[in-house]
């Protein structure tokens, strides 16, 4: 984890608050009511929509500006747009999980009807994996297709 | 009405869990990918296999096909809303709720209808 720069900062918990905490509980369990209630009214293929609803990612990315501008304060360092860079960097990473998430729902739709249910606990599995991969695919994209460019450049030199 | 008690606690505790790995975790690119992590899908497909079956919630699987390409159009629109004008996070993230709900609500028309 720590060779590729993943860290875990539990420091991090202490500087969330209770009702942050609570505006994400309540926030998700109202979502998880609605896709509930649609796919009762309308059907399964509707109420399907909102189990990627983007339950989240609004609240950690706001949470998120928050932080980071109260801590450039703390400094005594003017905030400027950090608050709002580190949201966009949090929307990226997010962008990669949708992706994943993807995955994640193509492998539940055709795996599911023929094996256990137990089988979500592999497709959450699964979708780490997957996002992991997307975001080390573009954090060494310059290594990665850097060796596939240079490896292109080499074959012309070894047939000479 | 018990039902939609359990949906609830179900559903707030996967996504408080999920919320609370990503916000442990650095770099932020690397936590960001929690912002989609599959917290209501989890907690719909656990409840919907006990109580309507494997079939039903394979096609609601179908259907978050569509759901999350909504989300990853939702999440670059966000970024681009932060990076290129002037909005505030929560200004941004609540508005883009529309582009969701709409490429949610096309694709669904156009596709799975």
């Amino acid at each position: 984890m720590s060779k590729l720069g993943i860290k875990i900062h539990f420091g991090s918990l202490k500087t969330t608050s209770w009702w942050e905490h609570a505006i994400r509980f309540v926030f998700g369990g109202a979502i998880t009511v609605i896709a509930g209630l649609l796919a009762k009214k309308y059907g399964p293929a509707f109420g399907g929509l909102f189990l990627a609803f983007p339950a989240i990612f609004p609240a950690s990315a706001t949470m998120l500006e928050r932080h980071e501008r109260i801590e450039k304060q703390e400094k005594g360092v003017n905030p400027g747009n950090r608050g709002c860079d580190a949201a966009a960097l949090d929307a990226r990473g997010a962008a990669m999980g949708s992706l994943a998430l993807m995955i994640f729902a193509v492998f539940v739709w055709l795996l599911l009807p023929g094996t256990s249910g137990w089988m979500i606990i592999g497709a959450g599995a699964l979708w780490l994996v997957a996002a992991a991969g997307f975001w080390m695919v573009r954090k060494y994209r310059r290594r990665i297709f850097g060796i596939l460019s240079t490896s292109k450049q080499a074959k012309p030199s070894v047939l000479q | 009405m018990t039902q939609l008690v359990i949906r609830f606690i179900v559903g707030g505790l996967f996504v408080s869990a999920f919320a609370v790995i990503g916000s442990m975790l650095k770099p932020k690119s690397f936590a960001g990918l929690f912002g989609a992590a599959p917290s209501v899908a989890l907690a719909t497909l656990a409840l919907t296999i006990s109580k309507n079956g494997k079939a039903y919630a394979a096609i609601e699987a179908r259907s978050m096909v569509a759901g999350a390409a909504a989300l990853l159009i939702y999440c670059v629109f966000v970024m681009l809303l932060l990076k290129r004008t002037g909005l505030r996070t929560l200004a941004a993230t609540s508005s883009a709720l529309i582009v969701w709900l709409g490429v949610a609500i096309a694709l669904w028309w156009g596709f799975l209808k």
